[in-house]
């Protein structure tokens, strides 16, 4: 669709500026309802913490609150962008943007369901873990140019957070891809193809919980959210940060989450594959559901687990979740390595042939 | 030994934490306990404490005869009382002022008063748009006293019994 | 123009734009921050050469990882500006010949004319050609030994790091918290319940007589 718009396009002006409106129609498109679903987001974490906590949860602008985004997006929008004084004011004003643009340039290879993917390159896995990696010059940048004790220690502990799980997170990956072969995020789905038990979570079970609990460490979400600590550090690296360079933190914060549901599901939960396949009933039962859907009720449910992890357990202390990053993860995806590398060399299972 | 097994397969089988999320999770679904506010309320006990009134007596004349218990006993002197001689020879006020921003709605100038004139009534939704209508004068609690005379008379003998 | 040559061209300039400010921006945070734009924009420039693993690699490592412990460092210094602007118009002669020397050096090497597109002739890849496994194939087989050696010689740098810097002080200059033993911490470990039969108070007088007392 978009290779005969450019097309079109380039017959009446230059190459360059077809290709360039191609590019950013297509941003436009994977963009948006990604900035919706991160508006929605909002309102489910609240509804769903509110829940958890026998509460009702916003329920007062529009029906069931459905508004509620909305009514905090203008909110924001409205209020003043406050400068503290001795900031280094540049810096100051591109940190939220060096936070929101990796997260929203690592949309640029994943797929949402076969063939609905902007760019389907063979390197995705490491573009996605390159461009997420670059997201902590956000909180660093954030933290120094604040010019507050508060948001420096908040942007000094995220950052060591975020590159400490990194590294487990790239580990776990790389026995994803040991067992599919490929770098490419489409093929990765197709290799799971053939039913449930050909899912990457069966062999790899220990490195979907460990990609999964880096990645809610990787964006800085509860329990991992020490660098917001409210008890000691206020909020954090964005505590000097009002009106939308607040809202812009919170957007890359939450475009983050989703992308973490959605390289779990993609990596390990068989992407947008039914779950019915090679069940003899059930797959022509739901033979006519469309393959999106299946991938979104994954990354839902994920999602719903980030929340759920929030309203349930505590915050982690500063030392123990460097221990746990570093002392318990790493050792284990390391092991798990070479545990693959076994199954791979004695052809184990349906993974493995 | 049996000790260490135990402990990795509590660690690595997470089982803790699945016992924290199963414990959320129940109340999930549990009903919910949030009261709508301005379309639902919660029931009042006839002893709230709520906006103050000046009640009078069923013949017309007002309770208050400027004794200053009220003014005495008021933790936050948020009451003003001035009194004079009235032409047939009763003490009556000439100024009873509460400042409603000074009041903490302990409830002792309705202990005190030996007359039940000043009373808290069970009004608690009220707000003041200008500065200046935080004072409650005589004649606006006398009126508020006179608007709700019903509910302040039902309030007191239901907890007439415990007195 | 194409717009790959855009891209090409705009990513170049952003990096040696960015290289330039790095060395002249007084700021060392800025300066870092100058050179994560540098390497961003050649990991862009290297990715449109289809060296698309050496790119993300680049970004992967350099700018996810190493750079930020740098910025850590710089951002923690007390540096004084004025005096670090002190003595560069008199070491400027012999920092320029020292460039320029270091530039013919290289130029020398790696010239046109042994790195030039003559020799080197871009070869066409079809769709198909994937990069990480070129560059793997080789790494892996023909030169696994100069590659186990080199990730030999990383660890050793990072033990090195670590017993160098490793200070065990005694327990009264600092507190150590033992995580492990924290952990494995059991309820029965720190809680003893202690049945405590219940007393009855022996009838005194004196409480007998206030209690008719009250009577």
């Amino acid at each position: 669709m978009f290779t005969t718009l450019q097309q079109w396009l380039s017959g009446w002006m230059w190459d360059w500026l077809a290709v360039l409106i191609t590019l950013l129609i297509q941003a436009v498109v994977v963009i948006l309802p990604i900035m919706i679903a991160v508006a929605y987001l909002t309102y489910a974490e609240r509804k769903v913490i509110a829940y958890m906590q026998v509460r009702m949860g916003p329920n007062r602008v529009g029906p069931y609150g459905l508004l509620q985004p909305i009514a905090d997006a203008v909110k924001l929008m409205f209020k003043e962008v406050v400068l503290p004084s001795q900031s280094n004011v540049y810096l100051f004003l591109i940190a939220p943007i060096l936070a929101i643009a990796p997260a929203i340039a690592v949309w640029a290879v994943v797929p949402f369901a076969p063939g609905w993917v902007v760019t389907d390159i063979d390197a995705g896995v490491l573009y996605v873990l390159a461009v997420a990696s670059i997201t902590v010059y956000g909180v660093v940048v954030s933290g120094w140019a604040s010019n507050s004790k508060y948001a420096f220690l908040g942007g000094l502990r995220s950052s060591a957070q975020k590159i400490s799980y990194e590294i487990a997170m790239g580990f776990a990956l790389v026995t994803v891809l040991m067992v599919a072969d490929t770098m490419n995020l489409t093929k990765i789905v197709e290799g799971q193809q053939g039913g449930i038990w050909h899912w990457y979570l069966i062999p790899l079970l220990p490195m979907f919980v460990v990609y999964f609990i880096s990645g809610v460490a990787e964006t800085n979400r509860a329990p991992f959210d020490i660098a917001e600590g409210e008890s000691e550090i206020v909020a954090g690296f964005h505590v000097e940060y009002s009106g939308m360079a607040f809202a812009v933190f919170f957007l890359a914060e939450y475009a983050m989450m989703i992308l973490i549901s959605y390289m779990t599901s993609i990596m390990f939960l068989g992407g947008w594959l039914s779950p019915f396949e090679g069940i003899p009933l059930l797959e022509t039962l739901f033979a006519w559901v469309p393959p999106f859907f299946w991938l979104a009720a994954k990354v839902a449910f994920l999602l719903f687990v980030f929340l759920w992890f929030r309203a349930t357990f505590p915050r982690y202390r500063y030392d123990q979740l460097m221990r746990l990053g570093w002392k318990v993860f790493i050792p284990l995806t390391i092991v798990w390595v070479f545990v693959v590398m076994l199954m791979h060399y004695f052809k184990v299972g349906p993974w493995f042939n | 030994m049996t000790d260490n097994i135990r402990h990795w397969i509590k660690t690595f089988g997470l089982i803790e934490l699945f016992k924290g999320l199963a414990v959320t999770g129940k109340y999930l679904f549990k009903p919910k306990i949030t009261v709508r506010y301005p379309e639902e309320k919660t029931p009042i006990s006839p002893r709230f404490r709520g906006h103050h009134a000046l009640r009078r007596y069923e013949n017309g004349e007002e309770r208050c005869i400027a004794c200053k218990l009220c003014e005495a006993v008021c933790p936050a002197n948020a009451i003003t009382i001035e009194s004079e001689e009235r032409e047939d020879g009763t003490r009556r006020t000439t100024r009873y002022d509460i400042d409603m921003f000074k009041c903490i709605y302990c409830g002792f100038c309705e202990e005190a008063c030996p007359v039940d004139a000043i009373v808290e009534t069970r009004v608690f939704e009220y707000v003041f748009w200008e500065r200046g209508e935080n004072i409650m004068t005589k004649e606006k609690l006398l009126a508020f006293g006179d608007k709700h005379e019903q509910m302040i008379a039902a309030d007191k003998a239901a907890d007439a019994k415990y007195r | 123009m194409s717009f790959e040559q855009l891209v090409f061209y705009a990513f170049a300039a952003i990096a040696a734009f960015a290289g330039l400010m790095v060395i002249t921006v007084r700021n060392p945070v800025k300066a870092a921050l100058w050179l994560v734009l540098a390497f961003v924009s050649t990991a862009a420039v290297w990715i449109l050469a289809e060296a698309e693993f050496l790119g993300l690699v680049l970004i992967l490592v350099y700018v996810g990882a190493v750079l930020v412990l740098f910025l850590f460092v710089v951002m923690m210094l007390d540096i004084n500006l004025a005096e670090m602007k002190e003595g560069f118009t008199r070491y400027l002669p012999i920092g320029v010949l020292v460039s320029l020397v270091v530039f013919g050096l290289i130029y020398m090497v790696v010239g046109p004319e042994h790195f030039g597109l003559e020799q080197f002739k871009p070869t066409e890849h079809g769709p198909d050609y994937s990069n990480t496994k070129e560059i793997a194939v080789p790494l892996y087989t023909q030169h696994a030994y100069a590659f186990v050696l080199a990730a030999v010689l990383l660890l050793v740098g990072i033990v090195a790091a670590i017993a160098l810097t490793l200070r065990r002080r005694p327990p009264s200059e600092a507190l150590y918290q033992d995580i492990d033993a924290q952990v494995r911490v059991r309820a029965e470990d720190r809680l003893t319940m202690v049945k405590i039969p219940a007393e009855v108070e022996p009838d005194l007088p004196e409480n007998k007589e206030e209690e008719e007392g009250a009577k």
